[in-house]
């Protein structure tokens, strides 16, 4: 446990688990064409309930 | 009974977003004026002392800061997570004290500053009894939004939902750290005064931790997420890309926190703070770029609605210029530039393009988009006078910054220039002398931004009053997303 107590091990660890954090993020994102595709379907949210207002173009999905 | 959207606490903080407006950039018009005409407030008799520049200025930032753009924000936040959720807000007792309770701080703010009350920490200026005042509301607010989406009816939180989350849990963060404070009152002084709990260059460096994640989170993040849902809507079309939407959030939020050493170039911070400070900052550019890509993407295919509809004009200009002060900033940030703009006007050139140029306009963008649906009203009053707005707002911004960053540039090169014999060749007073051009270009923009306002003011009071409240916006059955 006395490893952690040092800032020149805790920082670099830090930097690695944010860096690998975040590479899985994007790797998320873009890594399957099926949950991309499922998450662009997340972009009409805004006009789920629309029925009073202009009629959605659908020109970006 | 229908399930029904609450409006009211929306329609309340819009109507202050614009009130708070006015105030906030009339203070700016007073201040950029003293600075053209010192001895303007001094013929005030008992009232000069609170019209001060020391005294006004503190005011005006917190006024169109946490005034003008936190009611913009608490509107567009309770009106989103509604509509996204499609769900009505969790509580209406707490929606209405977040809303008093903001207001209540916003009035003390207007009191104590002119008064002389302050810690003197750049935008966290307000005394110890406010800041308490401030984290009450801020969990309420904080309670009111994320269990809002808790309650939602809808599978997925919608990116817009992402990025207020984030402000809120982030300031609600740097408001308890960078606030930690002695009341003087401890040591048998004024109950009105404190001083930080921070000594040194610890404390400079917390207070731009603060400073740089109150431009991060406060004025990026959450005006972003304003943006997410409100350039769809007023394009009638989906965002650009939803995933690029995702990265955006995730990488502003992995590197905005270690950018505040920029404010601490060439002091007595570590080096490395600095560079660390400087190197993050050059980072900030990709996820600012992608996501203003994104933004004016959403118009691809569709720029003819740009030469009709004045709400995209304002909210496209400001992802332009979100894009232009996104790219100036990790420029100056780097230590040579740094060396050169630091503590001159380019710095306040830098901050208004931003404040302006981006916050502003989408903020205004937003709320001409809002405003005529909380009324029941089709459209503003009218969109001429939206096109006049739009165009005075873009001139004034463009004069404002321009003017400054000449000012600055020559600011920086009067005071490092030096003679042969290694003495200065300008002395201070002569590098002010050689301002008052660029401040009076300055004060004319800034009088045409706060004009802008006024339009505004007028064409909203004409819709409200042609209007009525809507308190019955129903909630569809939710759908499956």
């Amino acid at each position: 446990m006395e490893w952690f107590a040092y800032p020149e091990n805790t920082k670099p660890l830090g930097l690695l688990i944010f860096f690998i954090t975040f590479c899985l993020i994007v790797f998320w994102v873009y890594g399957s064409r099926k949950r991309g595709k499922k998450l662009e379907e997340y972009k009409n949210i805004p006009f789920l309930d629309d029925d009073d207002e202009v009629k959605k173009d659908k020109s970006n999905g | 009974m229908e399930a029904t959207y609450n409006y009211k606490v929306v329609r309340q903080f819009a109507i202050m977003t614009v009130v708070w407006g006015i105030v906030g950039m009339l203070v700016g018009v007073i201040i950029a004026s003293q600075l053209i005409w010192p001895t303007l407030t001094e013929s005030l008799g008992p009232l000069a002392p609170y019209l001060s520049y020391g005294r006004l200025r503190p005011l005006h930032t917190n006024a169109v800061i946490f005034a003008f753009g936190g009611c913009g924000l608490f509107a567009t936040s309770l009106y989103i997570v509604q509509r996204t959720c499609q769900t009505r807000l969790l509580s209406d007792g707490l929606a209405s004290f977040v809303f008093w309770g903001w207001q209540l701080i916003i009035l003390l703010a207007a009191i104590s500053l002119p008064m002389g009350y302050t810690t003197g920490k750049e935008y966290a200026e307000l005394e110890w009894p406010i800041d308490l005042l401030i984290t009450v509301v801020w969990v309420a607010y904080a309670v009111l939004f994320l269990g809002t989406i808790v309650i939602r009816k809808t599978k997925h939180i919608y990116v817009s939902n992402w990025f207020f989350g984030a402000y809120i849990l982030a300031i609600a963060l740097l408001h308890l750290v960078n606030s930690a404070e002695l009341p003087w009152a401890l040591g048998g002084g004024s109950w009105l005064k404190s001083y930080s709990a921070y000594a040194g260059v610890q404390d400079a460096m917390v207070q731009w931790w603060y400073g740089h994640n109150a431009v991060g989170f406060f004025l990026t993040v959450a005006f972003l997420g304003m943006m997410y849902y409100f350039i769809p809507k007023q394009a009638g079309r989906p965002i650009y890309s939803y995933r690029l939407s995702i990265v955006h959030f995730w990488t502003l939020n992995f590197i905005y926190m270690w950018a505040g050493p920029h404010h601490l170039l060439y002091t007595a911070l570590p080096d490395w703070a600095q560079s660390l400070g400087m190197v993050f900052s050059l980072m900030l550019l990709a996820p600012s770029w992608g996501g203003m890509m994104n933004g004016i993407m959403t118009l691809s295919g569709a720029w003819h609605k740009l030469r009709t509809d004045p709400i995209l004009k304002f909210l496209i200009t400001a992802m332009s210029f979100y894009g232009m002060s996104t790219f100036e900033g990790p420029m100056m940030s780097v230590k040579t530039v740094n060396a050169l703009s630091h503590y001159t006007e380019w710095t306040v050139g830098h901050v208004h393009s931003g404040a302006l140029g981006w916050v502003a306009m989408v903020t205004i963008g937003s709320l001409y988009h809002l405003i005529p649906r909380l009324f029941g009203r089709e459209e503003m009053h009218s969109v001429k006078l939206i096109n006049v707005h739009f165009w005075w707002s873009t001139i004034g911004v463009v004069l404002y910054i321009a003017a400054l960053w000449i000012a600055g540039v020559a600011q920086g090169l009067m005071w490092r220039a030096t003679n042969t014999d290694g003495t200065l060749t300008y002395s201070f007073a002569q590098s002010v002398a050689a301002m008052y051009p660029f401040y009076t270009i300055r004060l004319i923009g800034g009088t045409m931004f706060f004009a802008g306002m006024l339009l505004m003011a007028y064409n909203v009071w004409k819709t409200v009053a042609a209007g009525k409240a809507v308190n019955d916006a129903r909630i569809p059955e939710a759908v499956a997303a």
